[in-house]
């Protein structure tokens, strides 16, 4: 839209004063409300690390409840009420109905405000146009109102706390009716509650992930530098093409079945509230005729997609890192592109596996159970290929491979552990529980994140021109690794002892928690190490937001390729200029050239031409085709 | 910097930048109305019998704004063709014959038939009570006949004290017993003078035709409500692009309007064709 404008200013009699405003752009135009896709990547990629991190403080302020239900939060417990209203906690004891707001609230900024504005808007924004060798997204203006979409999406979210009643405290799945009457009555304003500003925020951010999604897409599809076919894309650039047809496709449903929450709770229908509904012993004047079924159908449709969202991003960023420090061609670069698209289509039917407990009878459930299980495969695939990758390989054992290797069998683990929530019958057993708990948080917490912070560490030279410092990583990564294991991992015992997910006493008051003793410890007790270790990776977390400013200014610098890489990312000047690329780059090769024999460095860019000789033995074309 | 592709087509995809990204935006609408009317099936197959209410809406203004939208879009593909041609003041006409019918669709919406429907008043008959009201509801005939039950009573409010409302009749609870209320009629009859008198503590639950009244008019007026803002953007949208600024960019580059013109034409499409989906399943079926 904007593109014209700079060429025709020369027929504006004032041209010169714009011209002028045009190449230098004030503060503000150049840095906040920037149209430039690695500026909008860098905002959106703090605000999700700043929003991970108000995540994790929600939930270690969960921790303590859990490992000492009752005693007061010690040091900070006493500020708590000031800042959450005197509701929240009292003498610095909290009460069950903040609990549930951490709980709702620890799962939406997790997930919408933390991981997929980090892995999808912020490494997409930065690194897909550089990859492609594109001068920026299609619609810079478009990807702009995007992030603030997102913006004002997560500021409504963090007011919600405050308001009176607190924020949101119905799950971060909202199941209806129970989200449909919180927040309501006396007390509550009747728009300006937890529950309802929830759902506007939600307005908000599923518009910007509609917008960014579409930006991604046919920035992916259009801007290609020339000679980059669709197989000679890096395969970060088709995880993200994929996950951005999740986010187009998914996002929509829930978008109506947020639209219709907000109705029934500001306009009083019934889409999800069923005849006869008693609250409180008082039969609700409603007019009933609503299914709350139908609310965990839109959400689901929309939720588990969203859980590919969160971890194909993860995918890409290992898939590069694994092949530029093993210095070797990716294993299997064809089944891992045609894997992710075929994750991408069986994701959108496999949703109801996550409603078991709703009775939908036996036909319905076998064939979920059936593509829930179809979906591993092409998962196994790439974890295979990836592992594969590593072997014979000459590996640098720098912090972004680190993240990367520890990365594999996390999400590994993490996968595993959901083959028996695939089938019913397991899962009636093992629904709610922290069973369930350990299993996605193995995939979007020691997977997800630690792709994403080798991500960040991999690509920081990129956007400073410097280095992150490598033995501060390492500081942040060993006791991540450590403290991530001893949380999750007795978790799977809670849950098979039959913990729920919920409690807030955290079990204290259930007998199946303090019945019996795993490896020595009740289910209960074993809060009390869970806990230690979440604060411990709380601490580890410091060496990295030290490095990450430290390393803006002071860190070592390096040269526009510093980890040797082949992608066209790293042909164009550390930090790119406006415009990406000082010459238009010209792809001649598949993005994972290393180790090419009878050459003289072990990798060959993207953008290398192929010589003659090469080009006999390799059957390539002498020209490069447009795309 | 230039971002290419935005007025001219890459080579080997054919397209230019902005018809990628409205035929994906186009895709996510399909699925935000494809969830809505999902969820109109899921609640309709659930409605309990009597509950789901039929002939409510006035079918022949549904028809005549079916046919605007039609005729809008009609003209949209006039004023794109006029443009590629070079012809700007047929492109103005057919613009503003757009606009005027994105407009005039509105106004029936919003100041007509939304207007008609708030003051339209129904009130549910407990299920004890329904024997009690068998001369406005005439169900002993429709059980006979295996048709579902009349649970409703509607019509105007007339007045209401603490006790009782008093309605006057819709034809159908006016004369319940005649067969040719069994079926919604095409021209909507007026409420007649007739009048009923409700006892309070037999009706279950009584508003006027709110989002409140029913599952029906909940998900009615969500859907027209969401359609009536598709159909606002496409008109402001059209709207600027009819105004003089966007003669300026015709003067500078018409190939760049005629594309923002198909562009924003096929999203009117779009919305044309959502109410081919809404017209039968709230004012037909």
């Amino acid at each position: 839209m904007d593109s014209s404008a700079s060429v025709e200013t020369h027929h504006d009699p004032h041209s010169h004063a714009d011209e002028h405003e045009h190449h230098e752009l004030g503060f503000w135009r150049k840095y906040i409300f920037s149209t430039d896709h690695k500026v909008i990547g860098i905002q959106y990629g703090l605000c999700g690390l700043a929003f991970l991190f108000l995540g994790f403080c929600l939930m270690m302020m969960m921790r303590w409840q859990m490992a000492y239900p009752g005693q007061a939060l010690p040091v900070i417990g006493k500020f708590l009420p000031h800042i959450f209203g005197p509701g929240s906690m009292p003498d610095g004891k909290m009460t069950p109905d903040f609990y549930n707001s951490l709980g709702a609230m620890h799962g939406t900024i997790m997930i919408f405000l933390g991981v997929v504005p980090l892995a999808f808007a912020a490494f997409g924004n930065f690194v897909v146009p550089l990859q492609i060798g594109a001068p920026d997204m299609t619609f810079p203006k478009v990807n702009a109102a995007s992030f603030w979409a997102f913006a004002v999406g997560g500021a409504i979210m963090l007011i919600s706390f405050f308001v009176p009643g607190g924020a949101a405290k119905s799950g971060w799945t909202s199941y209806t009716p129970l989200a449909g009457i919180a927040d309501t009555g006396p007390g509550h304003n009747p728009v300006f509650n937890g529950q309802t500003l929830w759902l506007i925020g939600f307005i908000f951010l599923i518009t910007s992930s509609l917008l960014g999604a579409i930006n991604f897409i046919t920035t992916i599809i259009q801007l290609r530098a020339k000679g980059l076919t669709w197989m000679r894309l890096p395969f970060f650039v088709w995880a993200q093409f994929v996950t951005a047809f999740l986010l187009l496709l998914a996002f929509p449903p829930l978008e109506a079945a947020i639209v219709m929450q907000l109705m029934d709770r500001v306009a009083h229908t019934s889409f999800f509230l069923p005849s006869g509904l008693v609250v409180n012993g008082v039969p609700m004047s409603i007019s009933g005729g609503g299914s709350p079924i139908l609310w965990q159908h839109l959400f689901w449709f929309l939720g588990h997609p969203e859980v590919y969202v969160l971890i194909l991003p993860a995918f890409g960023i290992v898939a590069e890192i694994l092949a530029n420090n093993s210095r070797k061609p990716l294993w299997g670069y064809k089944s891992l592109v045609f894997s992710v698209l075929v994750i991408g289509f069986l994701s959108f039917i496999v949703w109801a596996h996550h409603m078991w407990l709703t009775g939908m009878g036996t036909a319905v459930s076998a064939f979920f159970q059936t593509t829930t299980l179809l979906i591993s495969i092409p998962s196994v695939i790439i974890l295979s290929a990836f592992f594969i990758s590593l072997w014979g390989g000459s590996i640098r054992f720098n912090v972004p491979m680190l993240f990367t290797i520890a990365f594999l069998p996390m999400f590994g683990i993490g996968g595993l552990t959901g083959i028996p929530l695939a089938f019913n019958s397991a899962d009636l057993y093992l629904h709610d529980t922290y069973y369930v708990i350990a299993h996605f948080h193995y995939i979007v917490a020691p997977g997800t994140i630690f792709g994403l912070f080798a991500g960040v560490y991999y690509w920081f030279p990129k956007a400073t021109g410097r280095k992150m410092s490598e033995f501060w990583g390492k500081v942040h990564f060993w006791p991540t690794l450590i403290c991530m294991n001893v949380i999750f991992l007795p978790m799977f015992l809670q849950g098979m002892a039959g913990m729920h997910r919920r409690w807030y006493d955290g079990g204290q008051g259930w007998g199946v928690a303090n019945e019996h003793t795993i490896w020595g410890l009740t289910g209960f007790q074993w809060n009390v190490p869970i806990s230690w270790a979440a604060w411990t990776m709380g601490l580890a977390q410091i060496p990295f937001i030290i490095n990450f400013f430290w390393s803006i200014k002071h860190g070592e610098k390096v040269n526009d390729n510093p980890w040797e890489a082949t992608t066209l990312e790293w042909t164009a000047p550390s930090p790119p200029p406006h415009g990406n690329f000082v010459t238009i780059p010209v792809a001649y090769r598949g993005p994972y050239e290393y180790s090419l024999p009878g050459r003289e460095r072990d990798f060959t860019m993207q953008n290398e031409p192929v010589e003659p000789t090469e080009r006999t033995r390799r059957k390539a074309p002498a020209e490069p085709v447009l795309a | 910097m230039e971002i290419p592709y935005t007025v001219s087509t890459r080579p080997d995809t054919g397209l230019w930048n902005a018809k990628v990204g409205i035929w994906l935006f186009l895709a996510s609408e399909v699925m935000l109305f494809g969830g809505l009317f999902s969820a109109y099936i899921f609640l309709r197959i659930d409605a309990a019998p009597g509950t789901w209410p039929h002939g409510l809406l006035n079918v022949p203004v549904g028809t005549m704004n079916t046919a605007i939208l039609i005729i809008s879009s009609v003209t949209v593909v006039l004023a794109w063709a006029a443009l590629k041609m070079r012809r700007y003041n047929a492109y103005w006409w057919y613009m503003l014959a757009t606009i005027t019918c994105g407009v005039i669709f509105l106004t029936v919406k919003l100041a007509y038939e939304w207007p008609q429907k708030f003051e339209h008043f129904g009130a549910f008959i407990k299920p004890d009570a329904l024997a009690k009201y068998e001369q406005y509801l005439g169900n002993e005939r429709r059980l006979e006949k295996g048709l579902e039950p009349r649970i409703q009573i509607t019509g105007h409010l007339h007045s209401q004290n603490a006790t009782e409302y008093e309605i006057a009749l819709d034809p159908v609870n006016a004369d319940p017993n005649n067969p040719a209320m069994d079926r919604p009629h095409f021209f909507p009859l007026p409420v007649t003078d007739k009048i009923a008198t409700v006892e309070k503590a037999d009706v279950q639950r009584a508003t006027m035709f709110l989002p409140t009244h029913s599952a029906y008019f909940a998900s009615y007026f969500t859907i027209t409500g969401l359609h009536g803002l598709h159909v606002l953007g496409g008109v402001l949208v059209f709207t600027y692009m009819w105004l003089p600024v966007s003669k300026k960019l015709y003067q500078r580059n018409p190939e760049h309007l005629a594309n923002r013109v198909e562009v924003s034409g096929l999203f009117w499409h779009f919305v044309d064709l959502i109410w081919i989906f809404v017209f039968p399943l709230f004012y037909l079926l």
